[in-house]
């Protein structure tokens, strides 16, 4: 396990930006935090890294959304509204997760089930202790 | 080449809509006038879950949608054999709940041979405006905002749209359910917020109004989103309870600075002489009053549908299906749900 404490949203958006850099095809990555703490940040910064310049809207509403612009397709998913994996087959994820793009799912809690074994979590939290802005990143 | 018997005035198009909880169907003459308006709303049953839970929405699509379009017909006092063309959201949406209102549809179609047309959900808000709106015409400028959608539009022409703004992260109405969640009001957020915003001052707390891309009309509400949490914690931290009345009207004047103050930049630097609202967070009272006072201002003449046509209707895809049905668009037995359909694109 690796941990990065960061203490800016510049800092956590750079993160991410390291992660797609390093990305490889297949990947899949779970992203965990409560709301507010940087995860639109992180994912920001992973799409950057990917050479995904476009935005990178919230997928709330579809569940999932595609990014073919950079070195790798790209699959962002938030299973926050999922209320049964039988969604997630619904919508295909298993054509992404076992595709030949990185995946990055938020709150892949709610569907650990389906999550592949290989999966790199990826989990956000706040110290309000340790100040304002400060997150801790945990990566294993 | 099929020869239409009618004229346009009298051309029937049915709508359906199942994008998200709304399971609708709608009878339209002429493209603008709504013979019938069936909405069945999920709402009541999201409220228990704070949210939109697309697994319930699918199955409740699939309950709905016969009885929607047979109130439809009824209340229209038509049947399938007097409608001239069928029109449907294929995008954007839950997929789920899209394929339900996309494969009745085609049934539809392929079993009477009615034209079908794809409707994009967003060409469907913004197209509400012409049936509240009898004499508006294109061009105008347009802002849709809803629970998934924040585009500034310049609408050119029926059918053809240039997208000036959008968000870079959450939708407007996003804000608003993730502002409401964190503040204890719950869901839908948006109309509880402006309820509540009533009783507050917008100018207790300043949060920020976000700028960001380089046309000047994108929007971003993640970050508001995440100062509102941050003024939560903050007082938490002082052992403080949180005013709020004062923490939603503040929050909600943030977003209505941001949306008004990139509609007018745009307005200006377009010239347009008209501006609309459409989507669901156009039923925002405060929203709507800041727009109308800023058009005003600026000569303006400005346009807004009633509530029953900012929600999720298929009055508004009927209209946009109209239009695209005049102009020779037909969609075949192909058509497919697109989830993150662009709007522009087919």
């Amino acid at each position: 396990m690796r941990i990065i404490e960061t203490n800016s949203a510049s800092e956590t958006y750079k993160l991410g930006v390291e992660v797609g850099k390093n990305a490889r095809p297949g990947q899949v990555y779970a992203l965990i935090g409560d709301l507010g703490v940087g995860k639109t940040v992180f994912i920001q910064g992973v799409a950057k890294g990917l050479g995904i310049d476009e935005p990178v809207n919230s997928p709330t509403f579809t569940i999932v959304q595609v990014y073919d612009s950079g070195r790798l397709p790209f699959y962002h998913f938030d299973v926050y509204r999922i209320g049964d994996v039988e969604e997630m087959e619904e919508i295909g994820y298993e054509e992404y997760f076992f595709g030949e793009g990185v995946c990055f799912v938020e709150w892949a809690n709610l569907v650990d089930e389906i999550m592949p074994k290989e999966t790199t979590w990826v989990t956000i939290e706040k110290d309000l202790g340790k100040g304002f802005d400060y997150r801790k990143i945990s990566i294993r | 080449m099929l020869q239409l018997s009618k004229s346009d005035k009298d051309i029937l198009v049915l709508g359906i809509e199942s994008s998200c909880d709304e399971t609708a169907a709608a009878v339209l003459k002429g493209g603008r006038e709504v013979l019938s308006n069936i909405i069945y709303s999920q709402i009541d049953l999201h409220t228990l879950y704070g949210g939109v839970v697309p697994e319930i929405a699918s199955r409740k699509h699939i309950d709905k949608i016969n009885q929607v379009i047979e109130e439809a017909l009824r209340k229209a006092e038509v049947t399938l054999k007097d409608i001239d063309a069928i029109a449907v959201t294929y995008g954007p949406g839950l997929v789920g709940a899209l394929l339900v209102g996309v494969a009745e549809a085609k049934a539809i179609a392929f079993g009477t041979g009615i034209p079908l047309v794809g409707v994009h959900h967003i060409e469907g808000h913004i197209c509400a405006n012409y049936i509240a709106n009898p004499d508006l015409e294109p061009p105008f400028l347009c802002l849709v905002v809803s629970g998934g959608h924040t585009h500034l539009v310049n609408v050119k022409d029926y059918g053809e749209y240039e997208i000036l703004g959008k968000t870079f992260d959450d939708a407007a109405g996003e804000a608003f359910d993730k502002v409401a969640r964190a503040i204890g009001l719950g869901y839908p957020g948006g109309p509880k917020i402006d309820k509540v915003s009533d009783e507050g001052n917008p100018e207790a707390i300043h949060f920020p109004r976000a700028k960001v891309g380089e046309s000047g009309y994108d929007f971003s509400f993640s970050g508001l989103k995440s100062a509102v949490l941050n003024y939560l914690n903050t007082l938490e931290m002082k052992g403080e309870k949180a005013n709020q009345a004062d923490v939603a009207a503040s929050f909600q004047q943030a977003v209505v600075d941001v949306l008004v103050g990139n509609s007018m930049d745009a307005v200006e630097k377009y010239g347009a002489k008209k501006f609309a609202i459409a989507g669901g967070v156009a039923s925002n009272k405060h929203l709507r009053a800041a727009m109308e006072k800023a058009c005003a201002e600026r000569g303006v003449e400005f346009f807004l549908p009633p509530p029953i046509l900012c929600t999720d209707n298929a009055a508004m895809i009927g209209c946009a299906g109209y239009y695209e049905f005049i102009r020779g668009v037909r969609s075949g037995y192909d058509l497919n749900a697109v989830p993150n359909l662009r709007l522009g694109e087919r």
